[in-house]
């Protein structure tokens, strides 16, 4: 990995599903660099490519035409096996709809990235059980996600993302199930790791709200970046 | 590694305890009946052999028809006479006795009482070859048997039936036309290999017999004991000469009886029990094919039910030998808890049905490791197809199902 390059770097990326009539261009030639440390919000009209960006950013699906590049790595060069490595080794995920497994507590499901990185089973659960209590849910490690309220549940999904020290937190629409104080949580929790251990936080929302909280906004209109600059508030939130 | 993925699979086995117990039901069956079969076959297989030889391995039977048509072929080939045994014992040295048989069906009634039996004429001589006592009563008197008196001999089932507990000798029967006195009990056998009640039997003199019942002079069959110490295999050939010459075979001509000892009859035997069991065994066989494709069928809604879960391992960073080894593990285990299962309860059902039948329980080691080792590749075979297909989902699509 070159160091001197970005963390991640979006080179007129373009994602195009269908063909023909029905061809639609969820991205359209979209460039940004993040680097490392940053904590990014995009924002745009609903459609207009944000969980498509997200969704290449964590090599969970491969662009269309343009390059992506990750530390300077061109992911395109990865074949499945190294993009799930990279993907356990540098990402972390929060989804808006959680992604808990159901039947699993709240301790085997932040266990899990561990498992995948062959981590010894009593040092899996020490791990998970402090970055439980990291995100505020020591006592609640048995229960399973239907036994949690939304925001807990969120909570555990940022404690899955943070337990194999990724690179960067990948989160879309972290709060779009949420209530305004739940939301206020989830947030907090995420500025607090952004702040005070440097983690590379890149976000999707719809609310004006949240994206306050970011340092830099990523505003996309019909799949490609119209605006990059600072939040309307200037990030007042913080 | 392998451990973990094993104990997260019996974890995950155990989270739908609904579901793992219908896929496995069809191994658990396949493998319960494969090894009852099994068991239950070996073991009458073996009491058949010891019963036989509980009968003497000095005893022959001399039966009418060929070996090639069939021992006891009696439509086609003449009848023995009572001046056949007679001569067996006259001119074979080496034998020490020998007995006329013939049986039939017939009912025995005794006040209210009635009874559908085996009714055989014989006489003393095939009690002492093949050693059979009486608890009651006396043998027939050698005047009884010449002149063929109306007295008859009961097995223990008969005197149940008609007579309860209470002392029958001195009592008088009835079969068909036939009113005959009884003289003697029979000690109880109990069942013979294939369950037949050995003491559902009358014993009449021979002579009765073909006067009062089958009207005719012909014997059946000819018990020959050959004496202690003797070949019976000499006696065998000697009785085969003896028989050719009276029932004047010339020579090139095949035998139109034949002489088998107990050994062979063993053998006859344990190889109808062998077939059974092979054929039983077949179909268990194919109902734990049909387990296994159960498992598949299974597994592959099992992989569609949890394609998000799979999407979600794939995000935090599964590789897909990972995903695939989970759901093979999954179903391998499962099919070898079903096939445990299927063992333990195969062999408590053979050790109820050998209880039943009065066999011997006989477990075969290699089995019973076949078994288990069929079921384990039953998983890999049917679970495979599943796994891979869970293995090779695309991770965005995954996580955006349902
Ligand atoms: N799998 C897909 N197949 C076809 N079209 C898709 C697919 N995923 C997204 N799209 C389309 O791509 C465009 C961008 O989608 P998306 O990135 O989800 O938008 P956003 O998250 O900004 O609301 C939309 O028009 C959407 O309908
Ligand atoms: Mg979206």
């Amino acid at each position: 990995m070159v160091d001197a390059a970005p963390l991640i770097e979006f080179r007129e990326v373009a994602k195009i599903y269908g063909k023909g009539e029905a061809e639609v261009r969820a991205l359209d030639g979209a460039s940004f660099k993040i680097e490392t440390g940053e904590f990014v919000a995009i924002m745009g009209p609903s459609g207009s490519g944000k969980s498509t960006a997200m969704n290449l950013i964590g090599c969970l699906d491969s662009p269309t035409s343009g390059e992506y590049l990750f530390h300077g790595v061109p992911v395109a060069s990865l074949d499945r096996e190294q993009r799930a490595l990279l993907r356990r080794n540098y990402l972390g995920f929060v989804f808006q709809g959680y992604n808990l497994l159901a039947r699993a507590s709240a301790l085997e499901n932040v266990e899990l990235p561990l498992i995948y990185k062959g981590v010894g089973r009593a040092e899996r659960k020490q791990r998970a059980l402090d970055a439980l209590s990291k995100v505020g849910l020591k006592g609640r490690e048995h229960h399973t996600p239907s036994e949690l309220s939304g925001g807990q549940q969120q909570r555990v999904a940022i404690a899955r993302a943070l337990i194999g020290n990724p690179d960067v937190i990948l989160a879309d629409e972290p709060t779009g199930n949420l209530d305004t104080k739940m939301s206020r949580e989830i947030m907090d929790l995420l500025c607090g790791l952004n702040d005070n251990e440097g983690m590379t936080i890149i976000m999707v929302t719809h609310e004006e709200d949240m994206a306050e909280y970011a340092h830099r906004l990523i505003w996309m209109v019909d799949g490609k970046v119209e605006r990059d600059g600072k939040p309307t508030g200037g990030g007042g939130k913080r | 590694m392998i451990w973990e993925t094993i104990r997260l699979a019996v974890q995950a086995i155990f989270r739908n305890t609904m579901r793992s117990v219908l896929t496995v039901l069809g191994i658990v069956i396949g493998v319960a009946a494969v090894i009852a079969m099994v068991t239950v076959g070996e073991g009458s297989s073996s009491q058949v052999t010891a019963d036989v030889e509980k009968l003497g391995t000095n005893i022959l039977m001399v039966m009418p028809g060929g070996m090639d048509q069939g021992p006891g072929t009696q439509s086609v080939a003449k009848a023995f006479k009572l001046k056949d045994v007679e001569a067996i014992i006259d001119q074979i040295g080496s034998v020490d006795t020998a007995a006329p048989y013939a049986q039939t069906s017939m009912t025995a009634i005794f006040g209210p009482e009635s009874t559908t039996t085996q009714v055989v004429g014989t006489d003393n001589r095939y009690l002492d070859a093949v050693d059979w006592p009486l608890v009651m009563g006396r043998q027939f008197l050698s005047t009884e048997e010449t002149s063929g008196r109306a007295v008859c001999i009961i097995g223990e089932t008969v005197r149940q039936k008609l007579f309860g507990n209470t002392n029958p000798v001195g009592e008088t029967i009835r079969l068909s036309s036939l009113t005959c006195e009884v003289v003697g009990l029979l000690e109880a056998k109990g069942a013979s290999s294939f369950g037949t009640d050995q003491d559902d039997v009358i014993g009449l003199p021979i002579k009765t017999f073909q006067r009062r019942i089958s009207g005719n002079s012909d014997v059946a069959m000819m018990f020959v004991s050959v004496q202690d110490g003797k070949s019976t295999d000499r006696a065998k050939t000697d009785i085969e000469a003896l028989m050719r010459e009276r029932r004047r075979i010339s020579e090139g001509e095949d035998d139109d009886f034949t002489v088998m000892d107990m050994k062979q009859i063993a053998a006859m035997l344990s190889g109808i029990t062998n077939v059974l069991t092979g054929l039983l065994s077949a179909v268990a066989a194919v109902s734990l094919l049909v387990g296994g494709i159960g498992i598949m069928n299974i597994m592959l809604v099992s992989v569609t039910e949890r394609t998000r879960e799979i999407g979600i391992r794939l995000a935090v960073g599964a590789q897909s030998g990972q995903v695939l080894m989970q759901f093979l593990v999954e179903a391998i285990v499962l099919s070898v808890i079903g096939g445990l299962i299927g063992i333990v309860l195969g062999l408590m059902l053979a050790i109820f049905a050998s209880n039943l039948m009065a066999i011997p329980f006989a477990p075969n080691p290699a089995v019973v490791g076949g078994a288990f080792l069929f079921s384990a590749v039953v998983g890999v075979i049917f679970g495979y197809f599943p796994a891979r297909r869970a293995a090779r989902l695309d991770p965005i699509e995954a996580l955006r199902h349902q």
